[in-house]
């Protein structure tokens, strides 16, 4: 398998439940993911996008179909090196915050290095950098629970970055946010692609956020319905072959 | 994840819930301050039974009697025989029931046994009174067996056995009535004691009090050493000779490197050649056995609210893992095992087991310590010695370690729960 794609998936397929209320989420998804790039999931909910973005990510495991991720294959590796890989190599970013309440912002972004194991100092200084680079470095000190929803988002944009990862999977970034602070954190992610060449997989409903990535995917009903390819960046704009 | 930061998170995340928390510690309190004290009465009167034991003799030490001579009933008048028919009064049994003397040749014979050190009569002696520099003098009695006795000393030190010099132990009952400053001030005084012999003449010999003992509870009166118990016997009999010596009771010392068994092994043996003998520890046996029951039953209670506070953490994580289901999930997202969770939360119940336990303890310790106190000066003043709460270390320690156990196996099902948790649907959860 070639190793210039970060995420490569051929045929994904996961169900839920069984019988009768038996639902097939994906029903043979492929998808290619080159380093640097910023491709965009599309679907309404309920068409599988959340499913394939949590495939992609390692941190459910298909039915059927093969998965590798930075050219190793996912099912050969254990338990251990795929909550390794998450620990390192992903970044998550979720609609919904999922911030720690009444812990400081500080401790809200390092918490990945602390389940990395790395030392207290250590920790506290790439926090800091992390913090400053969002323009949070005063907020370090404040509990979680008093930022605005944008200061919210942009914590755990720093938390997602803090381990340096290679790609930041972004769930609805935007969702619980007003326009204008939306558009200040897509613009940050955006940034962190071109500044550091970190890859994004966003899965959104918003056209116009979609419009920003090199790549669209549609989802529905479980399949990739097409393709498109923005022609504003030419970098990383890649046709990939189309899916079921 | 590193084991500290793991402990420190566990920590903080215990305080996140306070209400919740204290709650729950509340009630591990509850059962860790009662099991605290229950264990505390146990040490204080087994100490002070410890003590007891030592005022009535050393573990090495046999008191011996003949055989009582139960006569059963038609077997008619048992035949005089004027070498063992000397009966004097016995303390084993009711009041008034007699057994046969021992005899210099029965002395000769339990002396004369294999694992038997020495055997010496214990002669009795009834003092009349104690003076000390021609004061008021007080009624006085002498414990017989205080020669072979280590007494519970608050000053001075113990008798003497080998000493010529006529020594005595005094009770501290005594040291202010006879016109002492303290129990220091006394030791190293000579007293004088009066003695009646048996033609009713008065004699006063000299003694060198060398301690200051606290009352026992089962030996009373003074400590003498054999020099002074030996001239107050020839002041009382009067410079006769008896002729016939017979002694109601005879102390024997084995060797103290006898096992248990060598030593029922030895009581047998004296028992077939017609002697009873008893060690301190079979005297007391009954009492101590009354004591750890009593105990026991304590300590049960403690531990079934001990039981209840455990149900208490096992509801107190539960809900925990339940409000921090995304937090559990978005931890095993970024790469936290489910090993790791399962300790975090099993730390966690043991952080709060170390709290109710430490605070139990503490709190225990601290108003044990301050009723003791007040007991012994009051309710309890008539045993002196006694130290109804004694709060052993070891023990403090034991209870704090049990209640953590108690708690780390009550966290078990939450942290198990967590563990398992799939990182998706914790994330989905609403």
């Amino acid at each position: 398998m070639d190793s210039e794609w970060v995420i490569d998936a051929q045929g994904l397929e996961k169900s839920y439940g069984s019988g009768a209320s038996r639902f097939d989420a994906l029903k043979g998804v492929s998808v290619q993911i080159a380093p640097g790039e910023t491709v965009a999931i599309i679907g309404k909910s309920g068409s599988g996008k959340s499913t394939l973005m949590h495939l992609l990510a390692l941190l459910d495991e298909p039915d059927r179909g093969t998965l590798q991720v930075a050219g190793k294959n996912a099912k050969s590796l254990s338990k251990r090196a795929i909550n390794e890989l998450r620990n390192k190599e992903f970044g998550f970013v979720f609609q919904q915050f999922f911030l720690t309440p009444n812990v400081s912002v500080l401790d809200n972004v390092i918490l990945p290095l602390k389940i990395a194991g790395m030392g207290g100092k250590e920790r506290r200084r790439r926090g800091m950098e992390v913090l400053e680079q969002l323009e949070l470095a005063d907020k370090a000190g404040s509990k979680a629970t008093t930022l605005s929803g944008g200061q919210k988002q942009r914590v755990v944009i720093g938390r997602a970055l803090v381990n340096a990862p290679r790609v930041i999977f972004a769930d609805e970034p935007t969702g619980n946010l007003d326009t204008a602070t939306g558009a200040v954190v897509e613009d940050i992610l955006f940034d962190l692609n071109r500044s550091q060449g970190i890859t994004l997989v966003i899965v959104t409903h918003d056209e116009e956020l979609a419009a920003r990535c090199d790549r669209q995917i549609y989802i529905r009903d479980g399949l990739v319905v097409s393709h498109t390819t923005s022609t504003h960046t030419g970098a990383h704009a890649l046709i990939i072959g189309g899916a079921a | 994840m590193r084991t500290k930061d793991l402990v420190v998170t566990a920590i903080s995340n215990t305080f996140r819930s306070k209400l919740r928390t204290t709650l729950t510690v509340l009630a591990i309190f509850v059962g860790a301050f009662t099991l605290t004290l229950t264990n505390a009465v146990g040490a204080g009167v087994s100490q002070y039974v410890d003590a007891q034991v030592g005022a009535l003799g050393s573990p090495d030490v046999f008191i011996i009697t003949q055989a009582s001579d139960a006569t059963a009933a038609g077997d008619g008048p048992v035949e005089y025989d004027a070498a063992s028919s000397a009966s004097v009064s016995s303390q084993q049994g009711p009041p008034g029931t007699t057994t046969k003397a021992l005899t210099d040749a029965d002395l000769q014979a339990i002396g004369d046994t294999a694992g038997i050190e020495s055997v010496d009569p214990i002669r009795s002696v009834q003092p009349d009174y104690i003076e000390y520099e021609s004061g008021t003098p007080y009624e006085f009695s002498i414990n017989a067996t205080s020669a072979v006795t280590t007494a519970d000393l608050t000053a001075g030190a113990q008798l003497d056995g080998g000493a010529t010099e006529a020594q005595l132990v005094l009770p501290d009952a005594f040291v202010t009535p006879l016109g002492f400053a303290s129990a220091d001030d006394a030791v190293g005084a000579s007293v004088s004691i009066g003695i009646t012999d048996i033609l009713g003449a008065k004699h006063v010999v000299n003694a060198t009090v060398v301690g200051v003992s606290l009352e026992s509870l089962l030996a009373a009166g003074a400590g003498a050493n054999d020099a002074l118990i030996a001239e107050l016997a020839d002041a009382q009999s009067g410079g006769i000779d008896t002729a016939v010596t017979s002694y109601g009771v005879a102390v024997a010392h084995f060797d103290t490197a006898l096992s248990t068994d060598a030593v029922t092994a030895l009581k047998a043996d004296l028992a077939t050649a017609g002697y009873t003998a008893s060690t301190i520890e079979d005297q007391l046996g009954a009492v101590q056995t009354v004591i750890n029951g009593i105990v026991g039953v304590l300590n049960a209670f403690a531990v079934i609210a001990l039981i209840a506070a455990a149900f208490g953490i096992i509801n107190t994580l539960l809900m925990s893992v339940q409000e921090r289901t995304r937090e559990i999930g978005l931890m095993k997202a970024m790469g936290m095992s489910g090993g790791k969770v399962y300790t975090l939360f099993s730390l966690e119940a043991i952080v709060i087991g170390f709290l109710g336990s430490a605070i139990g303890a503490g709190v225990a310790i601290g108003l044990g310590s301050a009723l003791s106190a007040v007991l012994s000066q009051g309710l309890l003043s008539g045993l002196p010695g006694l130290n109804i709460l004694l709060f052993e270390p070891l023990s403090v320690a034991f209870v704090i370690g049990l209640v953590m156990l108690i708690a780390f196996l009550s966290g078990t099902l939450p942290a198990q729960r967590a563990a398992r948790q799939n990182p998706i649907e914790s994330l989905r959860y609403e």
